[in-house]
């Protein structure tokens, strides 16, 4: 195993997109979650308003980039045949599977830190300038207030989660192109099928069960009452979606060649 | 002896675009996967569509069980479903005539509070003659509103802005024959013209006289977890002095009436605010509550679009997006670019054959798609009981043709982004979020209702306006926001949004594969 994470580090290391990638996922995420707490405004008490969520906003970008890469690491091997040579060197699949799972995840979990903590940092600076202040109910964003920073901490994992679960899908189908198309319409059909169904039951249903509206509810701070989800039970979900994807994906790996 | 060149017996070989074309359309039609992606992106169209329609349902029970009348609204005379609840008092008028009244004051009265009000600025109070009391019957009306001066308004969403906007204010509406005339008149001697509508089919008898609506005070809270509208009922009383009569009122007295009311409760469940009429000397004083106005579709409403039935086309979006790109990219990929562009030198004709090619295609399943799933789902909506928006048939044609547009333009975009980018992953990365991530944002009540617009505005996203099938009445206050299937830009303003990305798109993916080596 520790020689298989050393490969995969090796080659994820050396692919020439990685570094833009993670980049990306950093400046994206910022950039949206600055978009936002710059346009948001809080103009009384009890605005309705969640300052955690909407300097983390940029999540919703930043995943796309987090798919694109857990993609790659997987659907690069089978574009260039580069799988082949992997799996005679080490023939053990789940290994492979779990090594570069590994890698993956501590990569994205370091951008989605440097991501989510700059994006705190940034709301913390302008949202006050917005009206979210004391007076209208809200305290400065902060990392040691509870619910603040497991939004922070919950963003990260969800960051990593999305990885897993395009890992899953990627090794699933095996083409690059295909898989980030699952993958992005898994994260961003639900909430737009949600929107169109009037029945409330499955309104609620379809936001348990989607993979970024329940997952995201880890970033709730204001409101966590009336969620759809709780938030780690949110998170939660998106943990079943990610394992399911990677159970698929490693058990097809096992049984096809490659 | 003289030497004669060798010229091969073959025809000469043509390039001609159309070779080109149909060697683009053999490498589509051959590679299963994307054949497979299309019939794919189609049958989610559909299927989506169907769900849907399916999940939605609603409970609508009244109070003391009796049934929701708010789920068949009355429909007006364009067959559009419509509000007209007011008070009215009212005679009947036979034949031509005319009445005039001067409106001395017109006041609100919240029930939440029961405290006066600023009259909402739809609230409305004036002279109004109507086929009958019937809701939904044809009618023209000469009104103060609370916030937009004198208006005549006729049929539901026929609004013609007076000038008057001063109190007392002189109101005249004369018939003749199909043919209703407004007046204003700030002194009751100079009268300027308003408007002149036309009834076609109105009866010979009438329903003429005074009235008092006011609509629901509106109240939208947005935040991340929903947007909740809560709205409480206003009464308005409006007080008319010297009313004139001309032509043939067979009757000897005010009648009143309390149109379209539903007995026990409004929307809201709240009391109903005490409406009625009373006559004062030669003047009549009436209260009203409710609203003579379009419904307009939006959350949570009862009704369903046609463009409710292609929410499926996200889906196929994504679907026909990863095709389009794979066209491209795998040619990079398996090295048949080269061969591609050996045959054909001219660079930029080769990626316009594939656009015009993967364009066409596209079109094709999504105007299948499209084809199947409005009346597929209408029917099942309708089944469930929701009333369908009707629409004209040429908005009808251009949400359909219009869906089917985007995903066509949508594919070429596809192409481009993954001619310059040569990888598939990154180049369907790039569209589909540049085409959803935008929409997500806007409709989920992420963003408050500005930058929403701005994102819809300027983003490739701009484009899903071409399925927005119902109208904004000025004169309704509503929540107009994207989540509410209202757009910024006109339906075709928005699609040139898109087709200008995707031009420029393929500007830049003509010139680096002229540039590029393969």
């Amino acid at each position: 195993m520790k020689e298989a994470l050393h490969v995969e580090w090796t080659k994820l290391r050396t692919v020439a997109g990685t570094a833009w990638l993670l980049a990306a996922v950093v400046l994206l995420t910022v950039a949206l979650g600055v978009a936002a707490s710059a346009v948001v405004s809080c103009s009384g008490l009890g605005c309705g308003q969640d300052p955690a969520k909407i300097s983390l906003t940029g999540i919703a970008f930043g995943q796309a980039v987090v798919a694109v890469l857990a993609v790659l690491a997987v659907g690069g091997e089978y574009s260039t045949g580069m799988i082949r040579v992997t799996f005679a060197a080490i023939p053990r699949r789940s290994t492979v599977l779990a090594a570069k799972a590994l890698v993956v995840s501590g990569l994205v979990s370091v951008a989605g830190a440097a991501a989510v903590l700059v994006s705190v940092l940034a709301g913390r600076i302008i949202l006050p300038g917005n009206g979210f202040t004391e007076a209208h109910g809200h305290a400065t964003l902060s990392l040691a207030d509870g619910p603040v920073l497991r939004a922070a901490v919950g963003s990260v994992l969800y960051l990593v989660l999305v990885g897993l679960l395009a890992l899953g899908v990627a090794t699933a189908v095996r083409d690059a192109a295909a898989a980030i198309g699952v993958v992005l319409g898994l994260l961003y059909l639900f909430p737009i099928v949600a929107a169109v169904v009037s029945d409330p039951d499955w309104f609620k249903r379809l936001q348990r069960i989607s993979p970024m509206t329940a997952g995201l509810a880890v970033q709730a701070t204001t409101g966590v009452g009336s969620l759809p989800v709780s938030p780690w039970a949110g998170l939660g979900v998106l943990g079943l979606w990610a394992a399911g994807a990677l159970v698929v994906g490693g058990s097809l790996l096992r049984w096809r060649d490659a | 002896m003289t030497m004669t060149t060798y010229r091969s017996e073959a025809p000469p070989a043509r390039d001609g675009f159309g070779q080109l074309l149909r060697a683009e359309w053999t490498k589509f039609r051959t590679v299963r996967g994307w054949v497979i992606g299309l019939v794919a992106a189609a049958l989610v169209i559909v299927l989506i569509g169907l769900f849907g329609a399916a999940a939605s349902n609603f409970s609508c029970a009244g109070p003391e069980g009796r049934s929701c009348a708010a789920s068949t609204p009355p429909v007006g005379p364009d067959g559009e479903p419509v509000n007209d609840r007011f008070y009215l008092a009212h005679q009947s008028l036979s034949g031509d005539g005319s009445i005039t009244a001067r409106l001395t004051s017109l006041t609100t009265v919240s029930s939440s509070d029961n405290q006066k009000t600023e009259p909402e600025p739809w609230t409305k109070a004036g002279i109004i003659i109507k086929e009958s009391t019937t809701p939904g019957s044809a009618y023209a009306a000469l009104a103060v509103t609370g916030g937009h001066g004198v208006r005549m308004q006729h049929n539901y969403t026929g609004d013609i802005a007076g000038t008057v906007s001063t109190k007392p204010s002189w109101l005249r509406l004369t018939r003749s024959g199909d043919t209703i005339t407004g007046h204003e008149s700030t002194d009751g001697t100079d009268w300027h013209l308003v408007g002149t509508v036309s009834l076609p089919g109105l009866p010979s008898t009438v329903r003429a006289g005074l009235f008092a609506a006011s609509p629901h005070h509106e109240v939208i809270t947005e935040s991340f977890v929903s947007t909740s509208a809560t709205s409480y009922p206003t009464l308005a009383t409006a007080e008319f002095d010297r009313i004139d009569l001309q032509g043939t009122w067979p009757d000897t007295g005010w009648t009143g009436d309390s149109i379209g009311d539903r007995a026990g409760g409004g929307p809201g469940g709240g009391a109903e605010p005490p409406v009625g009429f009373d006559e004062t000397g030669d003047g009549v004083t009436v209260s009203g509550a409710g609203n003579i106005a379009p419904i307009v579709a939006g959350r949570g409403g009862l009704g369903k679009t046609i463009e409710s039935s292609l929410v499926g086309a996200f889906a196929g979006l994504i679907a026909v997006i990863v095709v389009a790109a794979t066209f491209m990219t795998s040619e990079y990929r398996r090295g048949l670019i080269r061969t591609s562009l050996a045959a054909s030198p001219r660079r930029g004709r080769v990626l316009a054959a594939k656009a015009v090619v993967i364009g066409a295609v596209t079109f094709v399943t999504g105007l299948a798609a499209a084809v199947i799933a409005v009346p597929l789902v209408g029917a099942v909506e309708r089944d469930k009981g929701h009333f369908m928006f009707p629409v004209p048939t040429a908005t009808e044609v251009r949400v359909v043709v219009g869906t089917a547009a985007l995903l066509a333009v949508a594919a070429v975009f596809s192409l481009a982004v993954g001619t310059v980018l040569r990888r598939s992953a990154g180049a369907v990365t790039v569209v589909i979020v540049a085409i959803v991530l935008p929409y997500i944002l806007a409709i989920a009540s992420v963003l408050p209702s500005g930058p929403s617009d701005w994102l819809l505005r300027v983003t490739p996203a701009a484009a899903f306006a071409v399925q927005q099938s119902v109208p904004e009445y000025a004169q309704v206050t509503a929540s107009y926001a994207p989540a509410d299937g209202y757009f910024p830009l006109t339906p075709l303003a928005g699609f040139a949004v898109l087709c200008g990305y995707t031009a420029l798109a393929l500007g830049v993916a003509t010139f680096v594969l002229r540039r590029r080596d393969a």
